[in-house]
């Protein structure tokens, strides 16, 4: 059985906003300097979910986990990360050729390569990319591959060719069930991922990582870059906070309880 | 599917008989959308038992109500309503599409943008006419920075997140259509099966429709510090919500979680306790119209965002908060 996981390198979420910087005119992120890409966290937890699903399985499974990405060729760190933690191998399709951005061009440029890859029964990506975060690419590969799809799962089980999986809704839990081909997008209610093993580590050196061109997913350069792209980015800022915070002070609890009371009903909030 | 211009379609989500308030921000939009390009304001609404549903929409704005009254969209399953939706926007053929960004609209919204092969706009907060095209202003990186987008096909898809509009003053005696439409649903055609489903009983105030909004985050430092919170909530009617961190750790239910992947809260007051805000949760509360904030660490980002800040340990001040609204109250 065949699963690929769909993964994206992004700067590290994490970081302080005051280090959060955007070139205004060129529309794009300044990089932190010193600071290396990670996994996006939804998409790491897709990895574990995949790697949740081969434990079940036990041992002799035959279960092959797929990491396919579409980064720069220095990706191989982020690609790596993945492997170590316990993926079979990885599909590589490096930019500027395939310009990832905007989710028609990336659902379709990995949706060809899925299909290229072939006979893959389970499609895993993150619930959203935690740069754009427009949730969109997963969903996208699902209707072009004209496979069902389910969101937002905080668990994944499949037995005798169905995915059963538990989607958070905001006031619950569903229990979903598809077929086999399906794809599902991953919610960061998943829980803990693990970390890589030592031995894990050592091995992921060795587990092969095969860089794609556009012809060997069918289709042609003027198809998988920028050049493809159907929206036109006008303008990307930080939005500015003109907001001035007024310190409430005091020797007690009970003493700053009682400005900040006295505070909020001046001002009508209680 | 390159020339729409029929105005502006929303695809409103009812409970009951009742549109979501998120649904009548929308047609707010809509209506200023297309007081500024044209066209008509059409809503659609799923659902079953909709008998005053069209006049609710009309009241707020929708020149053309399209109600689908059936059993099968009792609940919310993307699958299902994907084969009328992109019908009936083939017919109505609109410039823009509105859908809540809510659980349900951002488990939609995609498919059908694939489906009718154009694009789409997820957690807009804003969308303005210039030079006639829509440009969809929308959050990213987690909450830090906005973009503005625009498509070269329609229509252009955009889900809006709650609170980001103002619901318009109904007017009873607004003129509009109400059309019933019926399903060309094949059910035959739905791959995903809904085996269970539960829900947790709603408690005290509703989140997105209370005037004040706890959050209660880490430095609460265990699930009791829940218990003050709800203390103060049900003397100020307010409603409690939570930190994703706080969730994960399960100190309070899931339902809690203010966020990026939460629930997006707009309240007079939020009080953040022990919170330390973190941009993805700003992106569920930044519209509040008060932010008051209590935290140990004097440069949380939280502050950036607050009116009025406690530099203090919240287990501390929180059940001295709760003694002073007592007194106010007596």
């Amino acid at each position: 059985m065949k699963i690929v996981v769909c993964v994206k390198q992004i700067q590290n979420p994490e970081i302080p906003p005051a280090q959060f910087r955007i070139d205004e005119e060129a529309k794009v992120l300044i990089p932190v300097s010193g600071l290396s890409p990670v996994l996006s966290p939804f998409d790491e937890q897709a990895v574990e979910a995949a790697l949740r699903i081969r434990d079940r399985a036990g041992e002799d499974s035959d279960i092959e986990i797929i990491i396919l990405t579409i980064a720069s060729k220095g990706a191989r760190a982020v690609i790596k990360a993945a492997l170590a933690l316990g993926a079979d191998n990885a599909v590589l399709l490096s930019e500027p050729t395939f310009d990832g951005s905007g989710g028609y061009v990336t659902a379709r440029n990995l949706a060809e390569t899925i299909r290229a890859i072939g006979d893959v029964d389970l499609i895993l990506t993150g619930r959203q990319a935690a740069d754009g975060d427009a949730g969109v690419v997963g969903l996208g590969i699902a209707e072009i591959l004209d496979i069902p799809a389910i969101t937002f799962a905080r668990d994944v089980q499949i037995t005798n060719g169905v995915v059963n999986v538990q989607r958070v809704l905001q006031d619950g839990i569903e229990t979903v069930e598809a077929d086999l081909p399906a794809l599902v997008t991953i919610s960061n209610e998943l829980g803990k991922v693990r970390h890589a093993s030592m031995r894990e580590t050592m091995r992921a050196a060795k587990k092969p990582v095969k860089e794609w061109m556009p012809e060997d997913i069918g289709l042609d350069e003027a198809q998988v870059g920028s050049s493809a792209m159907r929206y036109n980015l006008e303008r990307l800022y930080i939005p500015v906070n003109d907001i001035e915070c007024e310190f409430i002070g005091g020797n007690t609890p009970a003493e700053i309880a009682a400005t900040l009371a006295q505070h909020m009903r001046e001002e009508n909030l209680i | 599917m390159t020339d729409n211009n029929n105005g502006v379609l929303v695809v409103v989500e009812v409970v009951g008989s009742q549109p979501i308030d998120l649904g009548l921000e929308m047609l707010a939009l809509a209506r200023r959308l297309t007081d500024s390009m044209g066209g008509t304001v059409t809503a659609v609404a799923f659902g079953t038992g909709l008998e005053t549903t069209g006049e609710i929409l009309t009241a707020y704005g929708a020149d053309q109500v399209l109600i689908n009254d059936n059993p099968i969209f009792a609940n919310f399953h993307a699958e299902a309503w994907l084969p009328d939706l992109s019908n009936i926007i083939a017919e109505v053929a609109p410039a823009i599409v509105l859908i809540g960004h809510l659980e349900s609209g951002t488990d939609l919204a995609p498919r059908l943008a694939f489906r009718l092969d154009v694009d789409v706009a997820t957690g807009c907060e804003s969308i303005d006419i210039i030079n006639g095209r829509p440009h969809m202003t929308r959050s990213c990186f987690g909450g830090l920075a906005r973009e503005v987008v625009t498509f070269n096909k329609t229509p252009a898809l955009a889900t809006i997140r709650s609170k980001s509009q103002e619901a318009l003053t109904p007017m009873k005696e607004r003129a509009g259509e109400v059309k019933h439409v019926s399903s060309i649903l094949d059910v035959d055609s739905i791959r995903t099966r809904v085996v269970n489903r539960e829900r947790e009983k709603a408690t005290g105030v509703k989140m997105e429709s209370a005037k004040i909004v706890i959050g209660g985050g880490l430095g609460l430092g265990g699930p009791e510090g829940f218990k003050t919170l709800n203390e103060f909530a049900d003397l100020v009617d307010g409603a409690v919500g939570a930190s994703r961190a706080a969730c994960d750790l399960d100190w309070c239910p899931r339902s809690y979680q203010i966020g990026l992947s939460g629930r997006t809260v707009a309240p007079e007051l939020y009080l953040a306790v022990g919170i330390s805000g973190a941009s993805h949760h700003m992106a569920g509360c930044g519209n509040s119209k008060t932010i008051v904030s209590i935290n140990t660490d004097p440069n949380a980002e939280i502050f950036k965002s607050s009116r009025f800040g406690i530099v203090g340990n919240s287990q501390e001040i929180m059940p001295a908060l709760v003694e002073e609204i007592k007194k106010l109250k007596a």
